[in-house]
């Protein structure tokens, strides 16, 4: 206990465990994608939960996150007479950065906490130990089918926030900032390259492996009852909202650097 | 008995949670196409057993085998055949609750593809019936129901798939006297119909002595006695006796504290 060295290795060592553990679950849960059954019922609950319920938080803030990039650029942009990188800064911002970002940390929060809460319940009511006596795999009927719904509803929800951003971004523009519309819309997609896109919605991919892996495994793995609910929804949505800002980075980089 | 193979035997079972050692090698033979009762002080292991048994805990030491063949050591392929085959109903019901009743009692049979999802919910409707509920309960979810509805439940979903093996824990705990004598008719009805071994854990006497054949009481993780169940009461076992009758004086003691 004294020891500090010997206290930092117990950190590493269980820190290690924790993503090895973390790692076989992710694997075990890729890997039913390959075997029958299919649960292709559960898939499209799950896909309808995520991507068609998370429409409007996600909608809402993507516009006014393109609004106050409107904003906040061009008062930037005002004191070196570049007003007109407005709509170029907005776009890209949008779709490089704040729409993979902001639409997977208002996911995290709905959807990782409910994964946490439901499946960690069922941990605690034996439902799960149930699942195996009824001739059912646990992992296969509860994880895989979220993970794939994850990992195909984020693309589309960027794809819709990065839309709806960029309207954002063009409504402050025309109605407030006297740009003209024809223009403002001209100047963006002049600015913007598939590559863009593509590299948000590839980030989307992740994020929503992330957050739908960390909802699943806390609940998976969560332990006494309706406190141990409680912790296992707060580290869900804790763990994958910091997950994501380093997947983040590290997207980034294998995107963008050179 | 000697020389017929056990359906199930226990060797040696050790289990401990941490520092608690809640089995400490217990030796357990279970004949085929009878019932057993495992009694047992509330903690003293009784449902852990169970759940060795049906491989939801991985023991720390012993050996389990069905018909004669070490589970234990079994390939994942077998080991869920046998699962297959096993029924089991939770202390505390563990019914799913996002699914209707009927599609819970009819759970295994539709995993196992041996219904139509058209026909499970007439299939439902007549093991309901069995356990004395209307087919109407059937539409009902699992969070409508009474806690003595909601265990019958979790026993027709434990018999609707005619196993071979059942466990029971606690299956009239919470059922009023005459529906308790229902339940443990039909136990009894489903061990003689079927060919199934049964076995159950109980805390009420004449439920013991009406669905067992043979008894067992555990104590400080181990199997302290093992007879017919219809001595109970009066089998010569100071600890057995004192059990069955409910004595506060004896030789187990209550750790009671002030
Ligand atoms: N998953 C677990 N983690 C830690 N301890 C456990 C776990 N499951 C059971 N225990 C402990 O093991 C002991 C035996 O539990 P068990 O549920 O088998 O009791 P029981 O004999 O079924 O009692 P009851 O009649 O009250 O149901 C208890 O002291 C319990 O605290
Ligand atoms: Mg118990």
């Amino acid at each position: 206990m004294l020891n500090p060295v010997a206290a930092i290795g117990r950190v590493v060592l269980s820190a290690c465990r924790v993503v090895g553990e973390l790692a076989l679950f992710a694997l075990e849960g890729l890997s039913h994608l390959l075997r029958p059954p299919f649960y292709a019922r559960l898939f499209l609950r799950q896909l309808i939960e995520i991507a068609y319920f998370s429409l409007p938080v996600v909608s809402l803030t993507a516009i006014f996150t393109g609004m106050v990039l409107a904003l906040q650029s061009y008062t930037g942009f005002a004191r070196f007479n570049a007003e007109g990188a407005v709509a170029n800064v907005v776009v890209l911002s949008i779709t490089r950065e704040l729409g993979p970002v902001i639409a997977s940390l208002m996911v995290a929060g709905r959807i990782g906490a409910s994964f946490a809460a439901e499946i960690g319940t069922m941990r605690v009511t034996d439902q799960i130990d149930a699942l195996t006596t009824l001739s059912t795999n646990p992992m296969k009927y509860l994880v895989t089918p979220r993970l794939l719904a994850g990992v195909l509803a984020l693309p589309f929800l960027v794809l819709v926030a990065d839309i709806l951003g960029v309207m954002g971004g063009w409504l402050i523009g025309t109605t407030k900032l006297g740009f003209n519309s024809a223009s403002y819309l001209k100047a963006t997609m002049d600015f913007l390259e598939v590559m863009d896109v593509v590299s948000g919605l590839a980030k989307a991919a992740v994020f929503g492996f992330v957050i739908t892996l960390m909802g699943c495994w806390c609940g998976y793995n969560s332990r006494g009852g309706a406190q141990g609910v409680g912790a296992a929804t707060t580290s869900a949505v804790v763990a994958s909202s910091i997950l994501i800002l380093a997947f983040d980075y590290i997207l980034t980089e294998m995107f963008f650097a050179r | 008995m000697t020389g017929v193979i056990p359906k199930i035997r226990l060797r040696g079972l050790a289990k401990a949670f941490g520092e608690k050692r809640v089995l400490d090698g217990v030796d357990l033979d279970i004949r085929a196409g009878h019932g057993m009762v495992i009694l047992g002080g509330s903690g003293s292991g009784k449902s852990v057993t169970i759940k060795c048994i049906l491989g939801l805990i991985t023991p720390d030491a012993g050996t389990i085998e069905v018909d004669g063949r070490d589970i234990l050591a079994m390939p994942r392929r077998e080991r869920e055949e046998l699962n297959d085959r096993i029924g089991m109903l939770f202390q505390n019901g563990a019914l799913f609750d996002s699914l209707p009743v009927w599609e819970n009692v009819c759970f295994k049979l539709l995993a196992q593809k041996r219904i139509t999802r058209a026909k499970a919910r007439d299939k439902a409707a007549e093991v309901l019936a069995q356990v004395g509920l209307a087919a109407s309960v059937g539409d009902l979810s699992p969070a409508e129901l009474s806690g003595g509805m909601q265990k019958r439940v979790g026993l027709a979903r434990a018999i609707a798939a005619q196993p071979d093996i059942i466990f029971f824990d606690e299956p009239t705990t919470g059922l009023d006297p005459i529906m308790g004598a229902v339940i443990d008719g039909l136990i009894v009805d489903v061990v003689k119909r079927l060919g199934a071994t049964a076995v159950s854990i109980t805390h009420d006497m004449a439920s013991a002595r009406r669905i067992g054949d043979d008894a067992a009481m555990l104590h400080k993780g181990r199997i302290v006695w093992t007879g017919p169940a219809s001595v109970l009461g009066e089998s010569g076992n100071a600890m057995v006796d004192q059990f069955a009758r409910g004595d506060r004086e004896g030789p187990i003691q209550m750790e009671l504290r002030r």
